[in-house]
């Protein structure tokens, strides 16, 4: 343990440096296993503690970081500086530290969100309250580009629009860090790596080039390693999870649905499988619906660290819930960063309301037109946008088929988006009003109001990002 | 040849970025790939997906892994965070596109 290796010299407050051995060791490792133990910031915790469990794992893996997910953890630090990590950090932490220090495993997350300073501090005061000494947490800032990009002349990528128009509701920017800036967190040996954005498949693909030794311009490795890290990076898709249809597609043992883990091999070939005990399967179809999911063109796919080429990718059975992956290769990666940007665009009103029976349909649409009529001829409500929804008809399609009649019943779904929070408030007054001023028989009324946070992209120049890593470490000198 | 729908013979996710909505379509029995490139065109998925899809169908043919890839553009009422959909990420649309019919050669799964 050598001080020199921390960045800043920070070391959180309340915490000491402990003289515990650590498990590092410079020599490449010739197989690495890495766990992905969440597929977004809501997911099961179990899992990942059984796979923590039986799993050997050298790496497990949170990806907990949607698209929108941080301008929501912004917002929440805006109103405690202390706040904007992950809501379940402290739960998955307590669940599986006491297993990952114990396996010497490492846990590499973004469930930093908004705030991985102040998710690492209380992951190490998490490990000093579980009686584990020296447990090193390290954080990777710079991802948050707020300061630059609204000075920036780039144009929002969605809608080709100037940034500065968005001057004055933008409440989060954030860079899509790489697999380099990871790196970073990984030389200072740590127990836990937390990080705000960066890109999904990077959580994995960093471990890989730090344990193997890739060169980062070996792109052909570095978009194998890519295909992996999107093979893992949403859990129970790849286990058969979202996989699953009874009729089509049956799965046994959702309920215990086991997440993935690659044994990886220092060529980037890997095996993905799950625990044997765990529900679900892992087969060539549930690999390859996972391959393709949010793929635009397969032969490019970009990331800060590649364009990776999945057309090369070749899959095959390697025994029962066992697939090999090979062939993933890449080539150069973008000049620019993506940027998430986060701003304010309004309320959401919404308000449901079920008829069933005969008429039910009829009743429905009845109820919309009298909900509507009444917001924006009595309420003078003046929508940014307005719609109608029947569910059991054609809702989710949004009316691309036609609805099988009569239905035997119907949820009438009304939502309208507004300027302010009241307005947004008067959709759900109005539907609840149905229940006595009609149509007949209507139902289960609900109402929900929520801000909208829209998010939109942008580019960044590498040289505008500034990542640098921070340590934080529990107190002891205990390490089990 | 007899017209099926592609939920018989074959399985689809979907997923988002920004606005667009990405479909993957994988037969169930490999030796259908051809058939499904001939038959599921950017095209005919344009049209399946009228009222829905706004902007171009872009196809990706993948024979290594004997699947299909379809880009919706402007196919989410204007994205996740913006829209007032019920289902703002489209990840329900993998079985509108399974519902089409295709003719394929008579063979059990």
């Amino acid at each position: 343990m050598v001080l020199h290796r921390y960045a800043a010299g920070w070391i959180g407050k309340g915490f000491a440096l402990g003289a515990s051995t650590r498990h590092t060791s410079p020599k490449l490792k010739n197989i690495l296993r890495i766990g992905a133990g969440a597929g977004y910031s809501g997911d099961r915790v179990d899992p990942a503690v059984e796979l923590a469990e039986k799993a050997e794992l050298d790496y497990l893996v949170f990806e907990c970081l949607a698209e929108r997910t941080i301008a929501l953890a912004q917002l929440r630090k805006l109103r405690d500086p202390e706040a904007g990590f992950d809501p379940l950090l402290e739960e998955r932490m307590r669940a599986v530290l006491p297993i990952t220090v114990h396996n010497g495993t490492c846990i590499v997350t973004n469930m930093g969100q908004a705030n991985p300073l102040s998710a690492a501090q209380r992951t190490a005061q998490v490990a000093q309250e579980l009686g584990l000494g020296g447990v090193r947490v390290v954080a990777l800032i710079g991802d948050d580009v707020l300061e630059v990009v609204p000075k920036s002349s780039n144009t929002v990528l969605e809608t080709d629009e100037p940034l500065k128009t968005y001057e004055n509701t933008m409440i989060s920017a954030n860079a899509y860090l790489g697999a380099e800036q990871i790196l970073r967190a990984l030389k200072h040996d740590p127990d836990v790596v937390i990080t705000g954005r960066v890109a999904d498949p990077s959580l994995f693909l960093a471990p890989m080039i730090y344990e193997f030794g890739w060169p980062l311009k070996d792109y052909a490795q570095i978009g194998q390693g890519t295909v992996v890290g999107h093979l893992l990076e949403c859990a129970g898709q790849l286990t058969g999870g979202y996989f699953a249809d009874p009729v089509a597609k049956p799965v046994s043992g959702m309920a215990n649905l086991g997440f993935p883990y690659a044994v990886v091999k220092p060529s980037g070939e890997a095996t993905v499988t799950k625990l044997s005990e765990a529900g679900g399967a892992i087969t060539l179809d549930t690999c390859k619906e996972q391959l393709l999911y949010e793929v635009g063109d397969p032969a490019r796919y970009l990331t800060p660290d590649v364009a990776a080429n999945f057309t090369s990718v070749k899959l095959e059975r390697a025994g029962k819930d066992a697939v090999l992956v090979s062939g993933g290769s890449g080539s150069s990666r973008p000049d620019t960063l993506k940027v998430s940007v986060g701003f304010r665009d309004g309320f959401l009103g919404e308000g449901q309301i079920s008829y069933a029976g005969p008429n039910a349909s009829e009743r429905a649409h009845l109820a919309a037109e009298v909900v509507i009529e009444r917001l924006l001829s009595i309420h003078r409500l003046e929508p940014m946008e307005i719609r109608a929804d029947y569910l059991g008809e054609n809702a989710a399609f949004r009316g691309a088929t036609k609805p099988s009649y009569p239905p035997a019943e119907v949820r009438l779904r009304l939502a309208a988006k507004t300027r302010t929070k009241e307005e947004a408030q008067l959709v759900g007054r109005e539907v609840q009003a149905l229940y006595t001023n009609g149509p007949a028989g209507g139902g289960g009324a609900r109402s929900h109001v929520e801000e909208i946070i829209g998010v939109d992209s942008t580019l960044v120049d590498r040289s505008d990002i500034c990542a640098r890593t921070e340590v934080f470490e529990s107190k002891g000198a205990c390490r089990p | 040849m007899t017209a099926r729908p592609l939920y018989e013979v074959a399985h689809s996710r979907a997923g988002d970025k920004g606005n667009s909505l990405n479909l993957s379509l994988i037969p169930f029995d490999e030796e259908l790939y051809d058939a499904l490139v001939e038959q599921v065109t950017a095209e005919r998925v344009r049209l399946h997906f009228s009222g829905i899809v706004e902007g171009e169908v872009k196809r990706y043919c993948l024979p290594n892994v004997s699947a299909l890839n379809f880009v919706l553009e402007r196919s989410l009422a204007g994205g996740i965070t913006r829209s007032l959909a019920l289902d703002r990420h489209g990840k329900t649309l993998s079985y509108h596109l399974l519902s089409m019919l295709v003719r394929l050669p008579d063979r059990k799964r």
